[in-house]
């Protein structure tokens, strides 16, 4: 990589630092629980892109992989703060059919 | 201006370096260069759209799409920078499953937030009523 391109990088990787902490100050003051959940979101997102650029700048392509396993836990943490929050417990189906024998609200 | 100069600098330089590959320096220099200023304008308004806009469902639409476009286009910037075929196929599946995962969350936290009882701040034109057994 040119000389050129690694400041390139190293400032892209700062502007995405800059807009994680903008939306940690949407995820610290949000008016409800939801707006909290799309800031996590949103927040989740932008590591992945951080660590996919902070990886090409020091060189070393490993953590592309960490990359990967935070956008699939990402996924599913929100999924499962929603399905908490909804159901007040873990343990039931997402599907229709199957919540009623289970204790959950159909 | 001084960026158009610098990718000018940028590309005589790939230019000067690989001889066997000079097109393909210019190009992916230059498409690098167009793709990651995009991703990151993306993914800065879709951060100022999140703190400045009125309500949730507005912040939402904010983040919901900028996220993933921006996200894409920063991936596939580095797409471009990679030099082997494995990174290449690891940010293509990092990308894939951003593509696929990003708008289902958003899905999601919108579909829980109407569920829970969090109206849309409405103006002329109102939503579709919900069927009260509806999942």
């Amino acid at each position: 990589m040119s000389p050129f391109m690694g400041y390139f990088m190293l400032g892209s990787a700062f502007l995405i630092i800059v807009s994680m902490a903008l939306m940690l100050a949407r995820l610290l003051g949000g008016p409800t629980l939801y707006d909290r959940l799309l800031a996590v979101n949103s927040f989740g997102t932008k590591t992945v892109l951080f660590l996919c650029v902070f990886c090409f700048i020091i060189g070393r392509p490993d953590g592309v992989d960490i990359a990967l396993l935070y956008a699939l836990m990402n996924f599913i943490g929100t999924i499962a703060v929603l399905k908490f929050f909804n159901y007040q417990a873990l343990d039931v189906g997402l599907m229709r059919g199957n919540n009623s024998e289970r204790g959950g609200r159909s | 201006m001084s960026l158009i100069l610098a990718a000018a600098a940028e590309a005589a330089y790939a230019a000067e370096t690989a001889q066997h590959m000079e097109w393909w320096g210019v190009i992916s220099t230059i498409g690098t260069l167009v793709s990651m200023s995009a991703g990151l304008f993306f993914v800065m308004a879709g951060t100022i759209g999140v703190l400045r806009l009125p309500e949730f469902y507005t912040r939402l639409h904010a983040a919901g799409m900028t996220d993933t476009l921006g996200a894409e286009l920063i991936l596939f910037a580095l797409i471009l920078q990679a030099d082997n075929v494995q990174m290449v196929l690891k940010l293509l599946l990092v990308g894939f499953f951003l593509f696929v995962t990003s708008p289902t969350a958003t899905h999601a936290v919108a579909h829980a937030a109407y569920r829970a009882g969090l109206r849309p701040l409405l103006g002329e034109y109102r939503a579709p009523a919900l069927e009260e057994d509806g999942s």
